[in-house]
């Protein structure tokens, strides 16, 4: 029997999800029980504390608000799907559903939900994964709202992903008390054959002492045998509950330095302890791991070994990003190693160097590596630095030689020479303590467009390695020389809009009108680096120095300016789902992943995507108010 | 004429005509609300209607505000009568791959389908012409139901002022634009019969809800 209807609403729904996964005869089957429903502007479909109505929604025209007593946590439009959680939870409804223009939906029923949920487990995951987030504010959660957090769903229960395993820990920890003997402990802990022993007080951890403090401790003759444990042990011990997972123990012992994490009961130093977590447990786990790299790292001899590990690194960061593990953990972990090896060549090129070292440097990592924002392999942009000396050109070859052995040996590693070359072996770019600080004052006093790039380029940069005294220096003078020259930041302001916000009068996306990447979205441009610049030249007008990295720079505002606080939270959760979309798609396609053919994103990614713009234009909003730019302008 | 005479002295008229008219007996006109709605409309081989022939009648059901896209009736016609000239408006062929049952058989469909349900059509006078046409070459007697055209109450529910504004007569395109609704499948018997439908609730949230949402005003001509 024909059905004409039940075709039409099955054109339609086929291009969103979950419905995209259904075949067609099931997605037909479900069309031609759909209930099409009417509702004028302001019109309820569900009011908190309802009772439950027998089926879930799906926008066809209009647009639908769902509300938490009358403030907006998630608006519902074209192909979005709603009123779920109510219906799983087989409970009333506990948020609000108005229509905010005048709309029609589809409802289905949630027996056509049991089917879908028990035929298809793609969909299924999908709509529990929305069924989880529904309620969560669009703009201030990284997973936003709806659509967006099924992956994690997908991939929990498969056991190939070690990294959001729990860990395994070693129950019965072998425990001592603060009074007791140093000579004592380490007795249990030979006895025991384990290389750390936990203080407690209460069955409550209150410090740890490892192999490593009696070697630095006692071997040295710092403290006696017979002192109690308490004048040795690390205090506090850092503290996790039971389901920790490998990642974020991986995390923990790579932040805090530490080779040992106390397990307790509801994860504080004020509950029982139950487990410790050594470093050797997660190696057990499995070998491909930050600090099994990290140690790899330390111990290679050739760039080209480095290289190796870097490919490993890489690995890694596409199984975190699969496994939608935070951004910022991922980020941390990433620039961890690109730092160890950066830090491993400039060893091994002083190591090569014949000539002795005239004086002290400090190299500069800049640009997104300065802000610990890369994951994926791009130019390099560096830069070096030496202390003033009364020879400089002699000093200035050395560092210059020195610089070019560091570039070569990253470029081996796969961190690509830049074209633009900004690099340590650039004689621009490798100077001495003065002549940076008569640079930058130049840059500042008569800025123009090239100098301001320059700017947002360099002053972004991180000391990696050698005398923090140079760099420090650096950053002071900055400071100064913006502090005479304020107009500066209304022009870094002003340079910080050149890209408006990436989304067309209707809201479309704005796309790249020519070109090689003609129809693909910039999102580096037009999305990433607007946030960038303008956490940057924020941060510079509020004198905050060794701020660099992005969501650090923003979380800083946020306490300096209470008022803006969400606002700079917004741009912040903003900034780590552009961050994890560019790195998807450049794992995708092996390459920096700067350009996103939106065809091929899905009707969930792309308005993840077009969630993260509305921060954008606040924040730039913000901006031109700030800075005056309308007048500037 | 003769002929004519003779059919209307049946007396003993089908099962399903008399209980088609039996579902009018205890009717008491219930609230606007409760009312069962039916959405119809028909694509024919064109527009005279004693030469012309129902091709297709589309029509879906509601009460309240909610259209069971399950409830919707979709009849194709065995129908003698072929113009190939009207096939580029409704897209049906004589040897269309549309499962088609004959003019009695969904005669008997669609009155069990409507029952007493208040109809509404686009230009419903046509509609209405073409289904009785019908019903009069089987031996029955017209359409009983009430019936409510959404162009004529499209004009009505425009204020006086806008009055002079106003066309004669608007067509279901002309409506949907006005009113914002998406047109597909226009020119199938089920998609205009949706596409009325909503048509009909849109402008029923338009009337002023203290003065017009009663019978009085929705069915006068």
């Amino acid at each position: 029997m024909k059905n004409t209807i039940a075709e039409r609403i099955l054109d339609f729904l086929k291009h969103f999800p979950p419905f995209d996964t259904l075949s067609a005869e099931e997605l037909f089957a479900i069309s031609k029980e759909v209930v099409v429903l009417h509702f004028e502007k302001e019109q309820y479909i569900f009011q908190q504390g309802n009772t439950l109505n027998d089926c879930f929604y799906v926008v066809k025209d209009g647009a639908i608000g769902i509300y938490n007593d009358k403030t907006l946590v998630d608006q519902c439009d074209e192909g979005d799907v709603f009123g779920l959680r109510a219906l799983i939870r087989k409970d009333n409804y506990l948020l609000n559903a108005k229509a905010i223009e005048e709309s029609i939906v589809y409802a289905i029923s949630s027996k056509l939900l049991e089917k879908i949920i028990i035929n298809n487990t793609e969909a299924s995951q999908f709509l529990i994964a929305s069924f989880a987030t529904n309620t969560r504010n669009p703009y201030s959660e990284e997973d936003k709202g709806t659509l967006f957090a099924y992956e994690t769903f997908t991939h929990k229960n498969n056991s190939d992903f070690t990294e959001i395993q729990s860990a395994s820990f070693s129950k019965n920890p072998i425990t001592c008390k603060s009074h007791t003997k140093i000579k004592d402990a380490a007795l249990v802990m030979s006895q025991n054959k384990v290389g750390s022993i936990v203080i407690t007080n209460n069955k409550q951890p209150v410090g740890i002492i490892t192999d490593k403090d009696l070697r630095y401790k006692i071997a040295t003759g710092l403290y006696n045998i017979i002192d109690e444990v308490e004048s040795i042990m690390s205090t506090p011990v850092i503290t996790f509950p039971p389901n920790i997972t490998v990642a974020e123990a991986q995390i923990a012992m790579l932040k805090h330095e530490i080779s040992h994490l106390c397990i307790t009961k509801d994860g504080t130093v004020n509950s029982e302890l139950i487990g410790i977590l050594s470093e050797h447990d997660i190696i057990v786990i499995h070998g491909n791991n930050p600090s099994v790299l990290i140690k790899e790292i330390k111990h290679a001899t050739t760039a080209i070994r480095l290289h190796e590990i870097r490919e490993k690194a890489h690995h890694l960061l596409s199984n975190y990003i699969s496994q939608h593990i935070p951004i910022s953990f991922v980020t941390n972990i990433i620039s961890a190693i690109n730092e160890a090896i950066t830090k491993r060549i400039i060893h091994l090129s002083i190591a090569e160097m014949s000539e002795t070292q005239p004086t002290t440097f400090a190299w500069l990592a800049l640009g997104s590596q300065g802000r610990k924002e890369q994951l994926l392999l791009t130019d390099q942009d560096n830069a070096l630095v030496y202390e003033d000396a009364e020879h400089n050109a002699e000093v200035k070859a050395y560092f210059l030689k020195l610089a070019k052995a560091i570039n070569d040996k990253l470029n081996t590693v796969g961190f690509e020479f830049c074209p633009a070359e900004m690099m340590g072996s650039n004689p621009k770019w490798c100077l001495s303590v003065s002549e940076w600080k008569k640079q930058f004052q130049d840059w500042i006093i008569h800025p123009d467009e090239d100098k301001i790039m320059l700017c947002n380029i360099f002053f972004d940069f991180d000391n990696v390695y050698g005398n923090h005294q140079l760099v420090d220096d650096m950053s002071e003078s900055i400071f100064d020389a913006i502090d005479h020259y304020e107009i500066f930041l209304n022009f870094m302001a002003q340079n910080a809009l050149k890209n408006p916000p990436p989304l067309s009068f209707f809201r479309n996306f704005l796309v790249e009108d020519s070109g090689e990447h003609k129809n693909q979205f910039d999102i580096k441009a037009r999305a990433i680096m607007p946030l960038v610049d303008a956490a940057r030249v924020l941060i510079l007008s509020k004198n905050i120095k060794n701020i660099t990295n992005t969501i650090d720079r923003y979380q800083k505002l946020a306490n300096l300016e209470p008022q803006n606080k969400h606002l700079y939270e917004t741009c912040i959760n903003a900034f780590k789902i552009l961050l994890h979309s560019r790195t998807q798609q450049g794992l995708k396609n092996n390459d920096s992943g700067r350009f996103i053919d939106l065809n091929h994103l899905s009707k969930a990614d792309r308005l993840k995507l077009k969630s993260c713009f509305k921060p954008i234009k606040n924040i730039q909003e913000l901006l031109l108010v700030r800075f005056n730019l309308s007048q500037f302008m | 004429m003769v002929f004519k005479r003779l059919k209307r002295k049946i007396t003993n008229y089908p099962d399903f005509w008399l209980a088609y008219i039996d579902s009018f007996d205890a009717k008491k006109k219930a609230s606007i609300e409760n009312t069962r709605f039916v959405a119809f409309d028909t694509e024919t081989t064109g527009f005279d209607r004693k030469k012309d022939r129902i091709l297709s009648i589309g029509a879906v059901s509601f009460t309240g505000k909610s259209i069971e896209v399950n409830k919707s009736l979709e009849l194709y016609l065995e129908q003698n009568i072929f113009k190939p000239e009207t096939v580029q408006i409704h897209g049906l062929m004589k040897n269309g791959y549309e499962e088609k049952i004959s003019e009695l058989e969904a005669i008997k469909v669609f009155l069990n389908y409507i029952k007493d349900a208040v109809l509404i059509a686009h230009h419903a006078n046509f509609d209405k012409t073409m289904v009785n046409q019908m019903l009069l070459r089987h031996g029955l007697g017209e359409l009983k139901n009430d019936f409510i055209d959404t162009g004529v109450l499209f004009n009505k529910s425009k204020h006086i002022i806008y009055k002079e504004s106003l066309k004669e007569k608007y067509s279901l395109d002309d409506l949907c634009k006005e009113l914002n609704v998406p047109k597909v499948d226009r020119h199938t018997a089920s998609g205009d019969a949706l596409i009325t439908a909503i048509v009909f609730l849109k402008i029923l949230s338009r009337l002023d809800k203290r003065k017009h949402l009663e019978w009085g005003y929705l069915l006068s001509k």
